[in-house]
């Protein structure tokens, strides 16, 4: 069965944006999909959203099917077993929020020791274990936080997602503002750990290459919406859907000459999500714009083998007046 | 760029703090020579705590170096306030807004300005916002004028910050991470107006940065930092597709788009007030580990020779005992 099947899902806030606007997705255990997109498109509002953690008023719909069950519908006991052994996830910035005045032992044991039940000396065994899975020595869990450098305590949070042994795992931005060399060791342990354990990985970066690099398949997000997604490096090499393009060619590959001196980004300032554009969303920064995209909105539909995407021209006989001709099936 | 003086030169600068509670100070920068010209980018790169920030600070003369000096434009810095503040208007930081360059309450008309009334500008206030605003990419810049912070994009307040530092029309911009928590689609927009205020305006820059790709976007040349020093510098071409110091080799490979294994350094970033004896890389570098450096006869001196400070000009240098036994001359 597919771990995780998330259907029409919509999310909007109570102010009105509607940060995710119907999104399909699915991942399989022992998988990694990877979420990318520009500040504000809904990406962590997703996230929050697979695991019923948005504020209060917020407005959800659709279905998330963790091994078949309905999160959405749940009830509230059921949920809290969800969290506590089916899925969790690495808070954006949450590296940030490690409790100062409390050892880092204790901070791993406590959801250990609260939903788990286990004696205490167990939950410290075990927050020690989970220490060296994710490269530490056991004895820095009697450190504080702010004896660590900002790696070590990415280490750590990742420790603490796995303390309940999850099936899935959600990382929202693990890595953005570490270095490149930090960057590299965490991507490494997260991709160990994910093989090791069989979980499902749901990865969300802004950085398409970091994703391209790490993940399995790649979804990329616009406006609340997945408006392409399909294998990770086909979609950051070879990206269907006009966002898509701009989003991947604006990460510079060393050593190409089109790059050098030639820095590429988009036009335009991304869309308001209580005040979204009339028609396909991108259009006022759209380069391959047609008349009719004011107007029409467009699904996602199949884009060739294992690929979506959310644009007229895929899957049109026409290939696009700027871009450069693509090569996709006619389906609808 | 070869002949002629350079605009800025740092020569053998050496930046202390004192350690706190009895501890060794902590040499942030130790031994760097680095020229920019005009109209020339240079980026600084190197990971987190090697020390370029508080190089960046030095060459505008935020901070006192302990030793060696910083020259603009064939004259050594001086220090008194007023000096300073005479240098800061040909000289010009960009910081990126989110480390909260911009004040909140005042108007992006208000934050472009502030500089122009700290220097007592004699000119037509306003024009020279406007154009400022328009040559950072905000246009029609009166529609901006009266915007606060949180009104606009996080490229857009990126754009304001550069307009401020553009309004005194300076000669060299010193950009610490100038896009780092940008969008990539937003980052490209920045980095092309970086490029387009060189052309126009002939401007030079020092763009600081842990991000090889903005080097090779923008760049004329790049300075790779390790534990204080430089210890590959040349053109972008050359350090970037063809890197000789094992650091910059490793730096390389664990981007997402290199060819071949990366070589993940384990560890921290070393501590700049316990710098190793010998090559100050030698305990994490990969060439020594793996032996290579044995076979090529120069494993001792890794461990117990220090290298040369490579010199501020434009040829290609690297600071290796590994890699200069493999340059045939
Ligand atoms: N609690 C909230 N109440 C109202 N609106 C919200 C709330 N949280 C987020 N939003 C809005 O929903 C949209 C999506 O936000 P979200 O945080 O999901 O974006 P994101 O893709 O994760 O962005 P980033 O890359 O900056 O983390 C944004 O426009 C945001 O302003
Ligand atoms: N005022 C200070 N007092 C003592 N030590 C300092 C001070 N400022 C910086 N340092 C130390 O000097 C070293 C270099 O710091 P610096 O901020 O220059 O690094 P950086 O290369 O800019 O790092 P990052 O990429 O994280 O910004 C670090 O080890 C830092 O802890
Ligand atoms: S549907 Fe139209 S506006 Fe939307 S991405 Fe495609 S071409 Fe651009
Ligand atoms: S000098 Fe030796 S230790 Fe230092 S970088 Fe070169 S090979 Fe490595
Ligand atoms: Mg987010
Ligand atoms: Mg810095």
């Amino acid at each position: 069965m597919t771990l995780l099947d998330v259907r029409g899902l919509t999310v909007t806030y109570p102010g009105g944006a509607e940060a995710v606007r119907g999104v399909d997705l699915s991942l399989e255990a022992g998988r990694k999909l990877g979420i990318a997109g520009e500040s504000g498109c809904g990406k962590s509002t997703l996230a929050l959203a697979l695991l019923r953690l948005l504020p209060a008023g917020t407005k959800v719909g659709g279905e998330v099917l963790l091994d078949g069950e309905d999160v959405l519908t749940m009830r509230w006991g059921q949920v809290r077993a969800v969290r506590w052994a089916g899925a969790s996830i690495v808070f954006q910035g949450a590296m940030h929020s490690l409790n100062p005045v409390h050892r880092l032992g204790d901070q791993i044991a406590e959801p250990i020791l609260l939903h788990g039940g286990a004696p205490p000396a167990a939950a410290k065994r075990r927050a020690g274990e989970l220490l060296e899975q994710v490269g530490l020595p056991a004895a820095r869990a009697r450190a504080y936080p702010h004896e660590l450098s900002g790696g070590q305590r990415q280490r750590v949070m990742i420790a603490m997602a796995l303390a309940c042994d999850p099936r899935l795992v959600i990382a929202d931005e693990p890595t953005t503002a570490l270095d490149v060399m930090i960057q590299a060791q965490i991507l490494r342990l997260i991709e160990q750990l994910v093989s090791e354990q069989e979980l499902g990985l749901i990865m969300i970066s802004h950085d398409l290459a970091v994703l391209a690099d790490t993940c399995d398949r790649l979804a990329v997000m616009y406006a609340g919406r997945v408006v392409e997604e399909g294998p990770a490096r086909t979609v950051y090499e070879d990206a269907l859907h006009p966002y898509g393009r701009a989003l991947s060619s604006a990460f510079p590959r060393i050593g190409d000459p089109a790059s050098r001196f030639a820095p590429r980004g988009l036009a335009g300032d991304p869309p308001d999500p209580t005040d979204l554009p009339s028609g396909c969303a991108f259009h006022p920064r759209c380069p391959v714009a047609l008349d009719e995209c004011a107007v029409l909105d467009q699904p996602l539909r199949e884009a060739g083998p294992g690929r979506r995407a959310a644009c007229v021209h895929v899957g049109a006989a026409v290939p696009p007046p700027a871009g450069p001709a693509q090569d996709v099936r006619s389906t609808t | 760029m070869t002949t002629a003086a350079p605009l800025l030169s740092a020569r053998d600068l050496h930046v202390t703090f004192p350690g706190r509670h009895g501890a060794a100070p902590a040499r942030a920068v130790d031994g760097v020579e680095l020229d920019i010209g005009a109209g020339e980018i240079v980026a600084l790169v190197g990971e987190s705590g090697c020390g370029k920030t508080t190089l960046a600070r030095s060459l505008l003369g935020l901070v006192e170096p302990s030793s060696g000096s910083v020259r603009f434009d064939g004259k050594p810095l001086e220090y008194s306030s007023r000096a300073l503040k005479a240098y800061r208007r040909r000289v010009q930081l960009v910081l990126q807004d989110p480390s909260g360059s911009l004040n909140p309450r005042h108007t992006v008309y208000e934050a472009v300005a502030e500089g122009l009334r700290i220097h007592g500008h004699g000119g037509d206030e306003r024009a020279a916002v406007a154009e400022a605003l328009s040559r950072a990419g905000l246009r029609p810049p009166e529609r901006f004028f009266l915007r606060y912070p949180h009104e606009l994009s996080g490229g857009q307040r990126q754009r304001v910050v550069i307009a401020g530092a553009l309004v005194l029309q300076p000669e060299l911009i010193v950009a610490d991470e100038p896009v780092a928590s940008l969008d990539a689609s937003v980052r490209g927009e920045i980095l092309a107006l970086l490029l387009r205020l060189r052309t126009e305006l002939g401007l030079s820059a020092l763009v600081v940065t842990h991000d090889l790709g903005l080097a090779w976007n923008v760049a004329d040349r790049v300075a790779v930092m390790y534990l204080g020093r430089i210890v590959e510098t040349g053109t972008v071409e050359q350090v970037l597709t063809a890197p000789r110091h094992p650091y910059t080799q490793a730096l390389l490979s664990v981007l997402p788009e290199a060819p071949g294994d990366p070589v993940v350094l384990t560890g921290e970033p070393p501590d700049p007030s316990r710098i190793p004896s010998g090559c100050r890389f030698h305990a994490r570098c990969q060439i020594l580990a793996g032996g290579e450096a044995d076979r090529a006869g120069v494993a001792d001196a890794c461990r117990t020779q220090d290298l040369a400070i490579l010199t501020g000009t434009d040829e290609t240098q690297v600071a290796c005992h590994w890699a200069r036994t493999r340059v045939t001359t």
